[in-house]
């Protein structure tokens, strides 16, 4: 079977955020006074192979933990959909 | 002392590195590349500054994968003195083999302009040499140096004397105005529990000639050498 994961990473909550701080002033600058707190991270996506569903999120909690998330700076959550 | 300087896709601080430890400090240098697995014997292993795998993903997070860092980790673990500079301070706490990330500095811009550095630790070779009551003029240059750690971890360093340089003024004052990128407790560099691993994000290579009219990073290499 193969599944694609979206993969979302953000910055721990309680770290500053200065790429989001920076967004979030700009909107002021557009007339858009009613949003706050932007916050940036990235989306991932990619696709794996496995016998199911629960093997295929063990795959990726593996990539998450090992590579694309460092756990000190940020936390990641991911949703799997089955492709043909 | 043999010293290897490893160069990885994007590095670019590896030929002043070179220069510093060859031509100015006249130890022995071996040029590493990251495809690698022999370290041939070389007692420092230095990574060098620069935007290795161009800072995709995380800085150093890729460069962390390359086939030498299995020998780095095992030289490191076997007692081998590592130093990472920049970039090389980036692959070292990706790789585990120093406690901490770096982040984006917290005004997000690109920081190069000379700084002063207090040396903190009296027990690390790289600062031991170094006179505590002066501080250290050297330049950073970096976009991500924003040194972070859990309040944990922040207190072991400071425990185990593991701080090795903090962002100071030029009479050697530690304070938040003088802080460049946001770094917990104004930390520019910090060594690991065994004292033979140092990262640090300012260039003390790119201070050490006197052409360039600052050679307070040469006592930083030979309190390490030393």
């Amino acid at each position: 079977m193969k599944f694609k994961a979206n993969i979302d990473i953000m910055p721990h909550e309680a770290l500053l955020d200065p790429q989001g701080k920076a967004v979030t002033q700009s909107m002021g600058n557009l007339g858009l006074n009613e949003i706050s707190n932007v916050r940036i991270g990235k989306h991932i996506t990619l696709f794996v192979d496995a016998d199911n569903e629960e093997l295929a999120s063990s795959k990726v909690k593996d990539a998450c933990t090992k590579l694309l998330c460092n756990q000190i700076m940020e936390n990641f959550t991911f949703e799997l959909q089955e492709v043909s | 002392m043999k010293c290897g300087v490893v160069t990885f896709p994007g590095s670019n601080c590896n030929h002043d590195m070179i220069y510093a430890l060859g031509n100015v400090l006249k130890q022995e240098v071996i040029e590493l590349w990251h495809k690698d697995s022999d370290i041939q014997n070389c007692d420092l292993i230095v990574l060098p500054g620069g935007f290795s795998y161009g800072d995709y993903l995380r800085s150093g997070a890729i460069a962390r994968f390359s086939p030498i860092m299995d020998s780095i980790i095992q030289h490191a673990n076997n007692g081998g003195m590592v130093l990472g500079i920049c970039n090389g301070f980036q692959i070292l706490c990706e790789s585990g083999l120093l406690p901490g990330a770096l982040l984006h500095n917290n005004q997000q811009k690109f920081i190069c302009k000379n700084v002063f550095l207090k040396p903190s630790s009296k027990t690390t070779p790289i600062t031991k040499q170094l006179n505590e009551e002066k501080s250290f003029k050297i330049p950073i240059a970096h976009g991500e140096g924003r040194y972070f750690a859990d309040d944990k971890t922040l207190k072991e360093l400071t425990k185990n004397d593991q701080v090795i340089f903090q962002y100071c003024d030029e009479n050697g004052v530690v304070s938040e105005e003088v802080n460049p990128n946001g770094s917990c407790l104004n930390i520019a560099g910090i060594s690991n529990a065994n004292k033979n691993v140092f990262g640090m994000m300012p260039h003390p290579e790119r201070a050490v000639d006197l052409l360039l009219n600052n050679t307070d990073g040469k006592l930083i290499f030979e309190s390490l050498l030393n």
